[in-house]
Order: C-alpha cells, then structure tokens, then sequence
C-alpha cells in the first residue's frame, strides 16, 4: 500500500486538509496527528459563549457542540490524538512523534497552526492563563467569577472578546494595550478608537499605551505592574498578545520558518515539492493583492488554504501538473457584547481609512468602514451591519482586487517564493 | 439534496449566502431564508457554505 499521506495538526486545518484531500480525489491512506485529545472542534466560541459556558457544563458537553461535523469522505482517516509530532526529516520523507515512534509519509500537510505568545514575566504562575484550546478555556472559566479582578493584557479581538465576555459575567475588567487603542494594528486607530469607547460605554476599563512589565503576588497572582509603575489589581491575569506558528518540529529541512513556514502561491512549502501547508501556519502569497506572502490569522483560513494545498498535493503525488493558487477573499468577524465587526480583505494594506455609512461615535448604531491604499480598495468593515449589506460590500473588494489572469498567475505560481 | 439549518445555533453571519447565493440568503432584517431542497448540482457550494459557517449550523442529507 502507498505510503499515507500525513496530516500534522488535527485542528480545523487538519480536518479541513483529510476532507479536501478527499475532495480532490486522493483515496489512498490518511493519518492526521494532533497533540490535543479532543477531535477538532470550533475555537471562536472559547473567547465568548463557550467560555460562559465552560463554568458549570461538563466539558465533553462543550466539547460535542463545538466538534466540527466531518463528511462522511474522511471516515477511513486514521486520527492519532493526543500525540505530539517532535521532527520531521524530508530527506527521507518521515515524521517522529514524541515517543520516537518513526512514521513515513508519501505526502506531508503542515497544519500545526499556531499557539499563544506567552509573556516573559517574573512573579506567580498562578492565575496566569492564555487562551487557545479547549482546556485553556476549562482552566480560564471557574476565575471568571463574579467580582473578580481580571486584566487582558492585550486589545486584539482574542483581548476584547474576552474582557466583554468577562464583564459580561460581572468581572471588573481592564484591558492593558500597547497601542493607542484597541484593535488598532488589525484595523486601524479610527476604528480601534470607536470600539474602545463602545466597551467602556459598558464598563471596560482601558489602560493604552501601557504595558505590563511585571506581576505581583506570593503564591498567585495579585496584580500587574504597568511600564509607567502604576499597579493594577488583579485576581485573573489573560495574556491575549497574539500567537506563534507551531514550526519547532520543522526544524532541519531548510525551509524559511521566520514566520510560519513560507509557501508558494499554490501553498507548496517552498524547496519540498511534496509538502503542502494549510491554515495559519502558513506564510504565501494572495496573488489578489500582491505576491507579498503573509500569514492570515482568521477562521476562515484552514478552509480557504485547504482546497488549493490538497489540490497541489494530489497532482504531485500523481506526477501531474498542480493548477490554480489559493486567492480567497479574507473574510473575519468578531462578536463584541453582541455587536459583529465583519470584515473583508486586508485593511493592515491601507494607507487611507473612510467611513462610508454610519458614525464612529456610535458603532452599536451601524457603521461602514473602507480602507484604501491610494485609491484601491483593499477592505471593508461592517459593524453592526445587518448580513444582508455584507456582500455588496464584500464585491466591492473584490472587484477592486481582480484575480489575476490565468498567464500571471501560471508565471507567479512558477517563479515562486524565492527562500 | 436535503438542507437543514439549526436555528437554534444560527447567529445570522450570512457566510453561507456568499458561498451558495443559490441556496440560502439573508433577508432585509439580515435573517437566514434558505432553500430546503436544492438540486444535486448545487452540492458542492452548499458544502462550502457549511464549511464557511462560523456555528456550523448547516446540515447537509441525501
């Protein structure tokens, strides 16, 4: 039998590679490995409902209602949870889990996604806590009682999500932001500033401007010290600072890891003709926008790069040309005490922010945000904006992004990533 | 093809009337109207929109 193809990371990429593997004809073996014990399950929820939740349902409870339905394709896919994957040698097409267990592949797909950035802090360890997981989410929740002190260092949607869920279950919460206001580097201090005065107007205090430099306390945590040495109290620290690629275990092949693992525009791992990546592990190239490769860390990232990277492993593996590039449309939401932010395209692109409906003094009354760079539209934010306005909006993205001719995008895809 | 939504986990993303316009499609309130029988031929933009749904509230029958 043909070696299997190997899923590393059995998250949403992971699911989303097994399917689409299937979709694109493969239907030779599959083993997708992951460290957690949990099949792959839905992760917005951990940051608002979910985490709710988390407080008095068991967690196999939680658990079956944010699994991931699979189709009915990847029933004969071998899972192996629970299992670390710690090297991967491409010379001689293998992978090494923890135990020192050597498994071959005929075809790899990189979808180790990405863990939290974590602080360099002294002080406790106690009452520290991150979010990404399922489990980090169980550790999290019982803290988030009523009353209790919490700070989110960090004012990213992971940061906001979280301090809106917290107050929302009576916590005091603060934010501790680096920039001017919250959501700031994603999109922009116009908007960032609008959102940031939305939450206090619902008792979210915010420090910006300010990090955090050390923590207090013996034991656990009682408080955070900010870099202009004000103190703030606290019994529940979240640090919400944004992620690292999981690439660790890539290590010795000759692969660009500076920021995730690069790829081409056909989401091959540049110098590896047989090893794909998907999700946002992955740093390629939109050839939309441009040929800058990035890594877009958004939920729907692992279906979008999936397609494109089973597509190009399949035609490899069958000695067959691959076809096409992975141009999705980026598309992201966040849910802020019941007020969607949904986006379309990268805003980070512009250089120009212009409101085109609504008042950014009051975003819970509907607003329309367009980001230019010169006069190209590269994005639009709808907030509060009921789903039927949305695709007029998403169009005019679009079509202000065209797909490249079919003769480019074969030159793109050819030319490559240079390493 | 069958489509059900559950409504109870539907929040109204309206992901899935940019993935399968044919099938479902957000109503001037901005709630989900979906068509429950779609034609074979539509399968597989009705499982992108349920790859695509942020609450994974679409089902998919034979």
């Amino acid at each position: 039998m043909a070696d299997p193809v190997v899923i590393v990371g059995a998250g949403m990429a992971g699911l989303r590679a097994a399917e689409q593997l299937r979709a694109a004809g493969w239907e030779g073996p599959v083993t997708v490995i992951g460290e957690e014990t949990h099949a792959p399950y839905n992760r917005p929820p951990l940051s608002k409902e979910a985490l709710a939740e988390a407080a008095d349902k068991p967690l196999h409870e939680v658990h079956a209602s944010l699994a991931f339905r699979q189709r009915a394709s990847v029933a004969d896919v071998t899972w192996r949870l629970g299992t670390r994957v710690t090297g991967c040698d491409m010379d001689s097409r293998t992978v090494t889990l923890a135990d020192e267990t050597v498994l071959d592949y005929g075809g790899l797909v990189i979808a180790t996604g990405l863990r939290p950035r974590r602080l360099r802090l002294s002080g406790p360890t106690v009452g520290r806590s991150a979010l990404r997981t399922l489990d980090d989410a169980y550790a999290l929740a019982p803290r988030l009682r009523a009353g209790a002190r919490v700070v989110v260092i960090g004012g990213g949607f992971i940061g906001c999500e979280i301090a809106a869920t917290a107050i929302g279950l009576g916590c005091a919460v603060t934010v501790v932001e680096p920039a001017p206001a919250p959501l700031a580097t994603a999109l922009g201090p116009e908007v960032g500033a609008a959102v940031q005065a939305f939450h206090e107007r619902r008792g979210i205090t915010f420090c910006t401007e300010r990090k955090v430099v050390a923590l207090t306390g013996d034991e656990a945590v009682s408080g955070v010290v900010l870099d202009d040495d004000s103190v703030l109290e606290a019994d529940v620290v979240v640090e919400a600072v944004g992620s690292e690629p999981n690439v660790e275990w890539l290590a010795g092949n000759e692969l660009d890891l500076s920021d995730g693992v690069l790829c081409d525009a056909q989401l091959r791992v540049v110098g590896r003709s047989d090893v794909v990546a998907v999700g946002d592990v992955a740093r390629y190239p939109n050839l939309r926008f441009d040929d800058v490769p990035r890594r877009v860390e958004h939920w729907c990232t692992p279906t979008d790069t999936a397609k494109q990277a089973a597509r190009t492993l399949v035609a490899q593996l069958r000695g067959t040309p691959a076809t096409g590039a992975c141009t999705a449309m980026p598309s992201f939401w966040s849910d802020q005490h019941g007020l969607r932010i949904q986006g379309f395209g990268l805003p980070r692109l512009a250089d120009d922010v212009r409101v085109v409906t609504g008042d950014l003094d009051r975003v819970e009354d509907g607003v329309i945000v367009h980001y230019h760079r010169g006069e190209r539209l590269v994005a639009a934010l709808l907030v509060g904006i009921p789903a039927s306005q949305h695709r007029a909006h998403r169009d005019l993205v679009e079509a202000a992004n065209p797909l490249p001719t079919d003769d480019k995008l074969q030159t793109s895809v050819l030319k490559g990533v240079p390493a | 093809m069958k489509v059900t939504v559950d409504r109870a986990l539907c929040q109204d993303h309206g992901q899935c009337a940019i993935a399968a316009p044919d099938v479902f499609r957000m109503d001037d309130d901005g709630k989900l109207v979906y068509e429950p029988n779609p034609d074979d031929s539509l399968r597989d933009e009705v499982e992108e929109a349920a790859d695509v749904c942020p609450v994974q509230a679409i089902l998919i029958g034979d």
